[in-house]
């Protein structure tokens, strides 16, 4: 996916305008924060148990060799294969490979964030493979020509309206011809219409929410069931997933499981949580004859001992943009890159670069939301300070921030200056605002005052008026 | 024989200090009360967080050196602002935490800090204040002071003890206005489209006054307010609790209405 991060203040801008993203966002807000507060509320263990999956995280992390190890030894031992992969390129390729090794024309595919960013549906199209997304969000963005606009629900942005013409343009060459507008229904048509792709496909791609490495298995959690019949009825079953998904055990994956859903959509758990474990055995009715494990680093063993570490504890839940109010003024492509929101805002930087991306980690007011509902902990704002920093160093920031801010620093280091400076302001704009009380445009502050007024300074600083206190003696 | 009185060091903030000085008063009339001997250390100016969030460590770590300096030997410190005692409390000690020389002071200043009402309660015990407002006011959070240090109950408990009012909860008190520092001035329109939810949340409570304890969200949340239109008032949490509503509200000129 070709980042837009770069014009992220661009794209902000357009999503404001947009009247459906507005709506579709603002149905979001209420959905989703709520129904994990009462998830977490009717769990009096849930912040011990991300303290819990927080330790197992971090464990697996300081330890992430062997357990990548022990799990492709697992794995193999079952009749399975684990290919690993540095970069997107490479796992793209081994994809590629794979399909064309069982001759497949269509492969159809599971939810998978790790596939957006390797670019997997490009990639297999350019080389004339069909992919047919089965998540139904995934489903309706694939028709719509779109990408994810949120981690766990892609197609967040839509309305159930735009929903409707999509589904009446794309379905009429199946024979549906009626406009349909109750989502149950829309959810039926497309599911009939799904049913006959899976038996078409040659080959099943999907990701993984963990990896096990005690069993070489690899989980993942859907709401549809489509992950099951996508890995269950081709003849090959694809797993791309990233390194950091591995854990030690089942029993670590319950802990994380039982915060994960909670989290995410505020279910207590989600309605399929599938476990794989090698290809189809003699004594199995029913499963896959190949089973691939595409293992993807793009750079994710170096982010381990950097100030990037912690991020690697994400179970991708969406928590942290749920909560995030920049992420529901202006929704998930205004981040312009796979991963948007504040673990995007954290991450995408390290993949396309803090020259494409630096508005990301910037475009936050630092309101601590999506820290204080992590799961997993993980120090966002700290982290998009980190990036701060960085673009500061490197002059990546724009050179009128930075001379701002550089100008501003001096006269806070220098007290003589700074009261003389804080005086004349003080007093000019005190003066100048008194009959209003406040400013309705402001040439300096431009953006300030588009879309509300500066109210106007008391016309003293406090610290004129305290010595001059000090000075007089008490009446 | 009474205690020695608690010597405290207010820190002013930069925004008290320009736009809002009877914030500051208030403060000090509130500590005075409560038995503190108050001092304002001559030279502050600045917390320095516009530029720790702006990834300009150097000036930051410049002006906190100074605030360092210009604080020691308080018994407390106490700031009219979650953002900046925030910054105090927390960010200090991982600003220095590289520097031998420096990092015990930060550390030392950390634990002396106080947001000016969690001093009230939770280090002095106040329980009520002794002041009048009448009227129905809501309480806007700062995300500072609530998500970094943990100030929620404690205005709520104080204003509730004022003579007269009468307090609504705001929805979405929690929620960010959108100020954010210097976020405001660099993704303006996202800012205001956060501030334009608050204003509407506000004005759902039918509050006549809405307080808070933080100058960035109280003149974000009073422009938009003004710029709207809307008739509710807006000042900081200390001029109600030391019962001195003199000054006109934020953003409204002198003799306008009383609230």
């Amino acid at each position: 996916m070709k980042p837009t991060s770069h014009a992220f203040s661009a794209n902000a801008h357009d999503a404001l305008q947009d009247r459906d993203l507005q709506r579709a966002l603002k149905l979001m807000e209420t959905g989703f924060s709520a129904g994990r507060r009462t998830a977490v509320a009717r769990l009096p263990e849930f912040d011990e148990l991300c303290e819990q999956g927080r330790a197992i995280k971090n464990h697996v992390l300081e330890h992430l060799d062997f357990y990548l190890e022990r799990f492709e030894g697992e794995v193999v031992a079952r009749g399975g294969f684990v290919h690993w992969c540095a970069t997107p390129r490479e796992a793209c390729e081994t994809i590629l490979s794979l399909c064309r090794s069982v001759r497949a024309k269509t492969v159809t595919k599971g939810k998978s964030m790790v596939a957006e960013e390797i670019g997997l549906n490009p990639f297999l199209e350019a080389n004339g493979i069909e992919p047919v997304e089965t998540d139904l969000g995934e489903y309706i963005i694939q028709l719509a020509d779109q990408s994810p606009s949120h981690i766990i629900a892609p197609a967040v942005h839509l309305t159930t309206d735009q929903i409707s013409d999509l589904f009446l343009e794309h379905h009429r060459e199946h024979g549906k011809t009626k406009r349909l507008t109750e989502p149950q229904e829309m959810v039926g048509e497309a599911r009939e219409i799904l049913r006959e792709r899976y038996f078409q496909a040659d080959v099943g791609i999907t990701g993984a929410n963990f990896l096990i490495a005690e069993t070489g298995t690899t989980i993942i959690v859907t709401n549809e069931g489509n992950g099951d019949l996508t890995q269950m009825l081709p003849r090959m079953h694809i797993v791309i997933s990233s390194i950091e998904k591995v854990l030690p055990t089942l029993e670590d994956a319950w802990t994380i499981l039982r915060v994960l859903a909670r989290s995410a959509t505020g279910q207590d758990i989600s309605c399929y949580t599938t476990f794989s474990t090698g290809p189809k055995r003699a004594e199995d009715l029913d499963g896959p004859a190949e089973f691939h494990i595409v293992l993807l680093d793009n750079g994710r063993s170096s982010m381990l001992g950097s100030e990037l570490q912690d991020a690697l504890r994400c179970i991708r839940c969406g928590a942290c943009m749920n909560s995030c109010p920049v992420y529901q003024s202006v929704g998930g492509h205004a981040y312009g890159w796979v991963y948007p929101g504040p673990i995007g805002a954290a991450i995408d930087p390290f993949f396309i670069g803090l020259k494409e991306a630096h508005d990301l980690p910037a475009a936050s007011s630092f309101c601590g939301a999506c820290e204080s509902v992590c799961p997993m902990k993980i120090p966002l704002p700290k982290i998009m300070r980190h990036w701060r920093e960085k673009a500061f160093e490197e002059k990546i920031t724009p050179v009128p921030q930075r001379a701002g801010m550089l100008i501003w620093a001096w006269f806070a280091r220098r007290v003589t200056f700074y009261r003389l400076a804080t005086r004349v302001a003080a007093g000019l704009f005190g003066l100048l605002g008194r009959r209003r009380g406040r400013f309705s445009r402001l040439p300096f502050a431009a953006g300030w005052t588009a879309g509300r007024d500066l109210p106007a300074p008391e016309g003293s600083t406090f610290h004129d008026l305290w010595s001059a206190r000090a000075r007089k003696p008490p009446a | 024989m009474s205690k020695p009185p608690v010597a405290v060091g207010l820190f002013v903030t930069c925004l008290v200090d320009l736009f809002r000085p009877s914030v500051g008063f208030a403060a000090v009339k509130l500590l005075e009360a409560a038995g503190c001997d108050v001092t304002v250390p001559a030279l502050q100016t600045c917390c320095g967080q516009p530029a720790y969030n702006s990834g300009d460590r150097r000036s930051a770590i410049g002006i906190a050196a100074q605030v360092l300096a210009a604080f020691r030997g308080f018994d407390y410190v106490v700031v009219p602002s979650g953002s900046c005692a925030g910054m105090l409390k927390l960010h200090y000690p991982a600003l220095f935490a590289g520097d031998a020389g420096q990092s015990a002071a930060a550390l030392d200043l950390s634990q002396r800090t106080y947001e000016l009402v969690s001093f009230l309660t939770d280090v002095l015990g106040i329980r009520t204040v002794d002041a009048r407002f009448e009227g129905a006011v809501t309480y806007h959070d700062s995300c500072s002071a609530l998500r970094e240090l943990g100030v929620m109950e404690q205005p709520r408990r104080l204003l509730d003890s004022v003579r007269g009012l009468r307090r609504t909860e705001l929805p979405n008190a929690d929620v960010c206005c959108g100020f954010g520092g210097t976020f405001c001035v660099k993704y303006p329109e996202i800012s205001t489209d956060m501030v334009r939810k608050k204003a509407s949340d506000v004005v759902g409570t039918g509050a006549d006054l809405l307080l808070s304890g933080d100058m960035g969200c109280l003149l974000n949340i009073a422009g938009r307010l003004e710029r709207e239109g809307a008739k509710v008032a807006v000042r900081h949490v200390a001029e109600v609790l030391a019962d001195a509503c003199g000054s006109p509200p934020i953003g409204e000129p002198k003799s306008s209405r009383p609230a």
